[in-house]
């Protein structure tokens, strides 16, 4: 009831209640970390060629390479610690993921609330575009956007925005929709208030929760997105390679027993995935109380 | 009553629906004095919430006031555009809705509500804003009101948000305040005492209201004035004591009789027999002769308003008139 009672803070009571949550968080929160970091726990730089020895390449976990130290983790096909390539494939993989993210968002977000607040003629074709766009597989989608713009991290951001901004479009459009037959937003804009406040306070607040959910969903989403176009090559350069690009580097030599090279940034894959959803689906479930138990 | 704040005359929205056109609204006059509460009753569907959005201008496509006149203090509203009515909703006319769950926004503090509210007309400091705010709430009777200003609409109960809903109608001092239902959706006690506090708050601060309720027992505690809306036209209007105890009109008789509390206890309750007509097809004359007991052949032609010391009535056969009055 007073001030310390905050919607974030009544937010955060409950979200500790969930203790998978919770570690979900805390794993999201120290790969976020690791990734920043990538360059200062990294026993190599993975980049730097010149550091790159070919004695080196595709060791097993445990071997003590030229550079004087163990590699935990082995190396892969180009003599690189794999330890070190994972820290620095997350450091891409989640950038390019936040980014695609929150770009989509914004985008996303401008087109459903304009269609929904303008309505009429304007909202029929940006929506008509967006169910036509959503009948396309993501990956499609991406595939022929990378094909179209070329390889690079800006490209690879463009491409994965093409196929996700819709999602977030659909989902502002539907909660504001709901929002903008409510009373209050009927009455603000029978006053003198600019429609532009309007949208502003009164609007696209409103329609936050869903799109919190959908936005952490849809970053896990770009993430893996980006590392299936890196796994068929379609992603990266290989000399600044992604978790996606690491796993598709070890796929041919799978079969000869050299497993560590493809499973170890698959696993860092995988765990960042499943703890950005688990995170996800907890959010989830406190803005929409109807799913819980 | 030389000098209406609000005078409506002949006032006729039309909805040009597919089906055809739709007479929610058939030709309504009524005069409203400064501080004056008049009750708007009818059953669903007579046209009562569509006068009064009438009379805000908030009558949404495919409906349109086709024609009748709306002064607001001597100002014509009917031809005034968009821009012009947007200046004076909120300032000099205030609506109150049914819904006070739906009125308030809910990420919103109610301060920072009554803050843009306020922002819509006037440029005034924060400091200001607040203590204006806080003198509000006070009088619609929401205690520690300035600590309240940083709540959440969720952390009221409905009567409060509701009070805080009249807060809000009454931050410019309206003229006129347009309340459609504001209490059916909130129980018998909190019903009452909002009551209470309108109008008190009407003869404070000089404020007419028109507050539509098609529950009869709610607007006579509260209205000095009735009007009875049937199928889009007014059918009676008088002073509320006299018009209750001696209604002219069939229908207001109908609707007084079958009050709940006119039954005998263990008794069946009395209703009006029939539905309302269809306000597609409206029959001839007067839209209620198929449901009245007291209709003739008279009865398909149109009946005028029959003014009687300071009430009216639209009947050739009244109620509690021996001899039918001259048409």
């Amino acid at each position: 009831m007073s001030d310390t009672n905050t919607p974030f803070r009544r937010f955060w009571t409950e979200f500790r209640e969930n203790k998978v949550a919770v570690f979900a968080l805390a794993v999201v929160v120290t790969m976020i970390l690791l990734a920043l970091f990538a360059s200062v726990v990294s026993p190599q730089n993975p980049y730097d060629l010149a550091n790159l020895s070919l004695m080196d390449s595709r060791r097993p976990p445990g071997f003590v390479g030229s550079g004087g130290y163990t590699h935990l983790l082995g190396t892969d096909p180009q003599g690189r610690d794999l330890l070190s390539a994972i820290f620095h494939g997350l450091r891409i993989s989640i950038q390019i993921g936040l980014a695609a993210g929150f770009v989509s968002l914004t985008i996303g977000t401008a087109l459903g609330i304009t269609a929904a607040y303008l309505g009429g003629r304007i909202e029929a074709l940006i929506m008509r575009l967006v169910d036509l766009q959503l009948s396309f597989p993501a990956i499609l989608l991406a595939l022929v956007m990378v094909a179209l713009l070329g390889q690079g991290k800006a490209q690879l951001i463009g491409a994965l925005v093409a196929a996700q901004y819709a999602y977030f479009a659909r989902t502002a459009y539907g909660a504001a929709k709901a929002e903008r037959g409510k009373d209050y937003i009927e009455a603000a804009l029978a006053t003198p208030l600019s429609g532009r406040l309007v949208v502003w306070r009164h609007l696209l607040p409103n329609c936050t929760p869903p799109l919190i959910v959908v936005a952490t969903v849809q970053i896990a989403n770009s993430i893996s997105l980006e590392a299936t176009l890196s796994f068929l090559g379609l992603g990266l350069p290989v000399t600044e390679p992604s978790l996606g690009m690491l796993i598709s580097n070890g796929f041919p030599y799978m079969m000869s027993g050299r497993y560590w090279i493809s499973v170890y940034p698959g696993v860092a894959l995988i765990i960042l995935i499943v703890a950005i959803n688990v995170v996800g689906d907890q959010v989830r479930d406190q803005f929409n109380p109807r799913l819980r138990k | 009553m030389s000098d209406p704040v609000l005078s409506v005359k002949g006032l006729s929205t039309h909805f040009f629906t597919r089906a055809g056109v739709v007479k929610a609204v058939n030709g309504v006059s009524f005069d409203l004095a400064r501080g004056e509460i008049m009750g708007l009753v009818g059953e669903s569907g007579s046209g009562k919430t569509v006068t009064g959005f009438s009379l805000l201008g908030l009558v949404d496509a495919p409906g349109r006031i086709v024609e009748g006149s709306i002064k607001l203090n001597g100002v014509e509203l009917t031809t005034l555009s968009e821009a012009e009515l947007r200046k004076r909703r909120g300032h000099e006319i205030s609506m109150i809705f049914q819904d006070p769950i739906a009125t308030l926004n809910p990420m919103l503090t109610i301060g920072q509500q009554m803050k843009l509210a306020i922002d819509a007309h006037e440029r005034v400091s924060a400091a200001a804003a607040r203590s204006r705010a806080t003198e509000l709430l006070t009088q619609v009777g929401i205690p520690s009101a300035a600590a309240r200003l940083r709540a959440y609409p969720h952390e009221f109960s409905g009567g409060m948000r509701q009070r805080v809903a009249i807060a809000i109608a009454l931050l410019h001092r309206p003229s006129v305040i347009v309340a459609d239902e504001p209490t059916t959706a909130l129980d018998v006690s909190i019903q009452a005492q909002i009551l209470a506090k309108m109008r008190a708050l009407a003869r404070e601060t000089g404020t007419a209201m028109v507050w539509i309720s098609h529950d009869l027992a709610v607007v006579s505690s509260l209205a000095s004035k009735l009007a009875v809306m049937y199928a889009g036209r007014i059918v009676e209007e008088g002073p509320t004591a006299t018009l209750l105890r001696d209604p002219r009109h069939p229908y207001t008789a109908g609707l007084i009789a079958s009050l709940p509390a006119m039954a005998k206890p263990g008794a069946p309750l009395n209703q009006i027999a029939g539905s309302t007509p269809s306000l597609l097809s409206l029959p001839e004359g007067c839209p209620f002769s198929p449901r009245c007991t007291h209709a003739s052949g008279q009865c398909t032609t149109d009946a005028d308003m029959t003014q009687n010391g300071g009430r009216q009535w639209r009947c050739f056969h009244p109620v509690g008139q021996t001899a039918p009055e001259p048409a």
